[in-house]
């Protein structure tokens, strides 16, 4: 039997606010465990929550981005359950009127196609702390600097059926959260986390298998795996005549596998509530229509700019669009007079290449468009030829180095004079009368070895279509 | 007279007109403390006498240096021991909050504070507010001053216990379902619980967020008054306080009733209404009537759906409210626990008291997969229907009046059996922390054992100038808020 | 409605209490005489009626992005019932 494999996804994500969600502490990565804490976050008796107001902002442009319908009425709801991570004992979240429902998101497949994947909901809420297990005394430490950092959950239907579609889904996730500036989506650092609801079913049926949800799922390459198993796992156990249990599984990224989560001793009863402390958010049209004036260009329209404006072909836009920082470092290169066509090669290509060998994201690299530029244009003057250029790169990469001083100190400008390259051409032909035999012999290949032998001499500094023109003409003549 | 028979606004006078000074009357109070406390057991915590002089002599520096504080500055009072003070141990009244000292004040206390306020100590209460005698007190029950066997009503009963019994001038309670406006009407003392949201939440532990409500109680309404005055306001740190826009509250005491409309809520005044209470109340609305003012009674059928609203709506938030209490970050945590769970649930099952653990209980009940739907969201769909009740009702009326509490205070003891009728005895209070409205309670008359009947009197939201101006009135022409059972508590044995 | 003791053991579990048989035993007296007087609701009609969960027209109650410094730790913690200068300790939980 053939079978298909359905995938819903629970993606939380961390926004980049400068502060918490319902107090003024800082949402700083890391510290000194409990140093990013006030009583608020830390759950102390008497204490009050109060909304940043930024938390709102960027859940609605979200939400817009993601094509949603926008609550107008919204209302934050207790989520009741007792663990250390939590002080209060219940999580400030969205149950009954969650910000934003009815979203999609595009993606391609690897077809080459496109696939819409539906966003149930999108909901605002509070992350939880961190515990760490002190073997020493054997306990475990509460820390709550994270404690109180914003969230948004963001869920789909039911629509992935691969793991190569969730990926898809999440890079294009992540470029649209940094295109709207919301959210830094360092999965390292928890800021993009996913829990992958999955059940599999005979291809043709129309419903669904009982489903597991996998958690602790830190990276990409974690969810495809993980994927891939549990597919497997819930394949193997029908063919054998048993039965997919509802549970909750921990991805074991050393034992690549999965293994069902020590169920809590109490059904999953969370006791939603409306929030009795924080009165309801009214979302005016005024407002909606300010955020939907500031949302920035997204890929899609960047994409269609690119080639309407330049001629790009969509496989360019698509690889520059694929981050926002490398569309924007794109566009800034473009501005300073560099051809499009140009500086998308070079970014595709060395730029590309460099990060990905760095292990760098675009945001994050020191090479400015200015440096760029500058190389592309002595490229573009004879001054360079493109492999010279390209060590130039390398050396200038790392730290936004000075083009036209590292040229200039290791002597690398090409050679463009007609007469020196000239007596170099004569000096060749003279040493080399059985090359000049064969070549008027019809033997191409000589031709080619008198070229190399000129740049030689030159030291790989000559501009080739100077030395190809000299050699022919010196040639003819003789 | 003596200064402790004064009101707080007398003894402001006295103080800014320099014939008292406030480390005298700290001294006053403290020794009223010294002299009561064994006898009625108001406070949990009583600052000691070199803190509380420290703090007058603070007042009289800056007074001195021509400040302008507050015309209650240099007064002595005390909080009830679930809001929370800086430095000073707040307990809730529980065991399971041990020794909590918190690390920040409640706005209300930091704004009194900077009014000039002397804090004295922190008043006893039922266990985190839940319950109608101040019995449930792990440090033990607060009794009467006008009987040391009967219960001064709560779950303010410290706070009410201390006024009545001349230990502090005003104090402030917090009111969720009647526990300001009940041991002010069993203590013989005015008791005020504002418009949700008009004074700051922030520090006070919560019992029931939506319903929960700082307030003063005092000798009288102008002193309620004046100490609304000085603890009300938006608060950054409370996203349901509000900006009332009262203007000056003591300035709208004028006494001048003519035109008032008052109406009585005939569901009110029917069954299980002791008659003594009754023909009080109905004499107090004589009172007003005389001032000026036209009394109607109307018929208010919601009255029946009241308690059972209140009662699940209260122990859902409590329920949830509560949980932040499991021996990890503060507060008392079990001995000899397994591991985490054990340690929860052994902490909590002895930790909270029965009445606490009861409503916690229910509370999750009423929220559980299943019920939510039947009694949750049934309760809220009932309190639209309440408040909607009293908006009409206020179309018509401009304040209504009713008692505050069935009888008057009940043996110690008495009520502790049956909760279901102890609930049943916060019927006249709870339907205004259902809609939010102010209400205030202020003596209106003994019964034949010589104890203490309260009235009530109900605006609408933000009607507190007309609710105090009501009551100042009624204070203007009866002096049953000027009694003291101090001494007197002898000849009634 | 009838109230049984699993009804209350499932409850006591949710809330993190365990409470003895004997008091567990009269509290299920107690909650189901106080559920069943709860019951006077059904007698409203509420149908169509929104919940009301905020009683006060208060809306978009929003606070600035701006940091303030966090609180001290050492006050922070000062109330652990075990105390650590870094954290809160409770009994192992995580690996």
């Amino acid at each position: 039997m053939t079978w298909e494999t359905v995938i819903g996804l629970e993606t939380h994500v961390e926004l980049s606010t400068k502060t918490k969600i319902f107090c003024s502490c800082t949402t700083e990565f890391g510290g000194a465990p409990n140093t990013h804490c006030c009583p608020v976050c830390m759950g102390m008796p008497g204490t009050l929550p109060v909304v940043n107001e930024k938390v709102l902002e960027y859940a609605v442009k979200v939400g817009l981005a993601l094509d949603g319908e926008i609550t107008r009425s919204c209302r934050f709801d207790r989520k009741n359950y007792f663990y250390p991570d939590l002080p209060k004992a219940y999580q400030i979240s969205q149950l009954y009127l969650p910000i934003v429902r009815n979203g999609r998101l595009t993606i391609r497949t690897e077809s080459g196609g496109e696939k819409t994947i539906r966003i149930h909901e999108l909901h605002m809420e509070e992350d939880a702390g961190k515990l760490v297990h002190d073997p020493w005394i054997d306990q475990t430490r509460c820390d709550y600097n994270r404690c109180g950092v914003p969230l948004i959950e963001i869920v789909t239907e039911p629509d992935f059926r691969s793991g190569e579609e969730v990926i898809a889904y999440l890079e294009k996730l992540r470029s649209t959260l940094q295109y709207l500036g919301v959210s830094d989506c360092k999965m390292q650092e928890g800021s993009l986390r996913c829990d992958v609801n999955l059940s599999v079913r005979p291809a043709g049926s129309a419903e669904l298998g009982t489903r597991t949800e996998m958690k602790n799922l830190n990276s990409f390459k974690a969810i495809a795996r993980s994927i891939e198993y549990e597919a497997r796992r819930q394949i193997e156990l029908i063919e054998e005549g048993r039965r997919v249990v509802q549970e909750t599984r921990r991805w074991d990224e050393n034992k690549d596998a999965t293994f069902a989560m020590r169920s809590k001793e109490n059904a999953q009863d969370y006791r939603y509530f409306p929030e009795p402390d924080i009165p309801p958010l009214e979302i005016g049209e005024d407002y909606l229509e300010r955020l939907r004036k500031e949302q920035p260009e997204l890929a899609e329209a960047r994409m269609a700019r690119y080639q309407a404006d330049w001629g790009l072909p969509v496989y360019d836009t698509q690889m520059l669009t694929s981050q926002k920082a490398l569309a924007e470092f794109f566009e800034a290169t473009v501005a300073l007079g560099t051809p499009p066509k140009q500086a998308a090669n070079w970014i595709m290509g060395e730029v590309l290449r460099r990060l990905s060998a760095d292990g760098l994201e675009a945001k994050d690299m020191a090479l400015t468009p200015r440096t760029l530029a500058r190389l592309i244009e002595l490229v573009q003057e004879g001054k360079l030829n493109r492999n010279t250029a390209v060590r130039v790169f390398d050396a200038v990469f790392a730290d936004d180095g000075d083009v036209d001083a590292y040229v200039k100190e290791h002597g690398l400008e090409q050679v463009s004079d007609a007469g020196l390259v000239g007596s170099v051409v004569d000096k060749v032909l003279a040493a080399n009368p059985k090359s000049i035999q064969d070549f008027k012999a019809g033997k191409e290949k000589a031709f080619g070895f008198l070229v190399g032998q000129v740049m030689r001499e030159l030291k790989g500094q000559a501009s080739p279509q100077v030395v190809h023109q000299a050699l022919r003409e010196r040639l003819e003549q003789l | 007279m003596e200064l402790w028979e004064f009101t707080a606004l007398e003894l402001g006078g006295l103080i800014q007109r320099g014939e008292v000074s406030p480390t005298q009357a700290a001294q006053v109070a403290l020794d009223r403390m010294a002299a009561e406390q064994d006898r009625n057991n108001a406070f949990v915590t009583r600052l000691d006498g070199e803190t509380v002089l420290a703090q007058a002599a603070e007042v009289e520096k800056r007074l001195a240096a021509g400040e302008k504080l507050s015309p209650l500055a240099g007064v002595p009072m005390a909080l009830k021991d679930n809001i929370c003070t800086k430095g000073v141990r707040t307990t809730c009244a529980s065991k399971i909050l041990g020794d909590f000292t918190p690390p920040y004040d409640a706005t209300a206390a930091e704004k009194l504070k900077t009014a000039g306020g002397v804090l004295l100590g922190k008043l006893n209460l039922d266990e985190f507010a839940m319950g109608s005698t101040s019995e449930t007190s792990y440090y033990g029950p607060t009794r009467n001053p006008w009987d040391l066997d009967r219960a001064p009503g709560g779950s303010s009963g410290g706070a009410a216990a201390a006024v009545a019994a001349g230990e502090c001038w005003y104090a402030i309670g917090s009111d969720t379902g009647g526990s300001i406006r009940q041991p002010a009407s069993y203590c013989g003392v005015t008791g005020l619980k504002p418009t949700y949201g008009s004074v700051s939440r922030y520090g006070l532990i919560a019992y029931a967020s939506s319903l929960d409500q700082l307030g003063p109680l005092a000798r009288s309404a102008d002193d309620c008054a004046a100490v609304l005055e000085l603890m009300a306001g938006k608060d950054r740190r409370d996203g349901t306080s509000l900006d009332a826009g009262w203007g000056s509250l003591t300035a709208s005491l004028t006494g001048d009733l003519r035109g008032l409309r008052v109406g009585l809520p005939s569901d009110c005044f029917g069954e299980g209404l002791d008659q003594e209470v009754r023909a009080a109340v109905l004499s107090a609305a004589d009172v007003l009537k005389a001032r000026g003012a036209a009394v109607e009674e109307f018929s208010f059928p919601m009255m029946k759906y009241v308690v059972p609203t209140y009662y699940i709506i209260a122990a859902a938030e409590a329920s949830s409210n509560l949980s932040r209490f499991d021996g990890v970050k503060y507060g008392w945590r079990a001995a000899d626990y397994e591991d985490l769970t054990d340690l929860y649930e052994k902490t909590r099952t002895q930790g909270f008291g029965a009445e606490v653990k009861r409503r916690i209980l229910l509370g999750t009940f009423v929220l559980s997969a299943g019920y939510y739907d039947a009694y949750y969201k049934k309760a809220l769909q009932v309190k639209a229907l309440i408040k909607k009740a009293y908006d009409e009702a206020f179309e018509k009326y401009d304040l209504l009046l009713t008692p505050v509490a069935p009888t008057t205070a009940p043996r110690l003891g008495e009520s502790l059996g049956d909760p279901l009728k102890m609930y049943l005895s916060d019927i006249y209070t709870v339907p205004l922390n259902l809609a939010g409205l102010p209400g205030l309670s202020m003596p209106c008359g003994f019964d034949g054992q010589g104890l203490p009947i309260g009235a009530q009197l109900i605006g609408p939201a933000l009607g507190e100038a007309k609710v105090l101006n009501a009551a100042h009135a009624f204070q203007l022409d009866t002096d049953y808020h000027r009694q003291s059972p101090v001494g007197k508590e002898a000849q009634a044995k | 409605m009838k109230i049984t003791e699993e009804m209350v053991d499932y409850v006591s579990i949710l809330a993190r209490l365990k409470l003895p048989q004997e008091e567990k035993t009269r509290m299920t007296g107690e909650l189901e005489q106080i559920l069943a007087y709860m019951d006077v609701l059904d007698g409203l009609d509420t149908s169509g009626v929104e919940p009301m969960s905020h009683v006060f027209p208060l809306k978009n109650v929003l606070r600035s992005d701006e940091v303030v410094p966090s609180g001290d730790r050492a006050e922070l913690l000062a109330n652990a019932p075990v105390p650590d200068e870094a954290a809160f300790l409770v009994p192992k939980t995580v690996e």
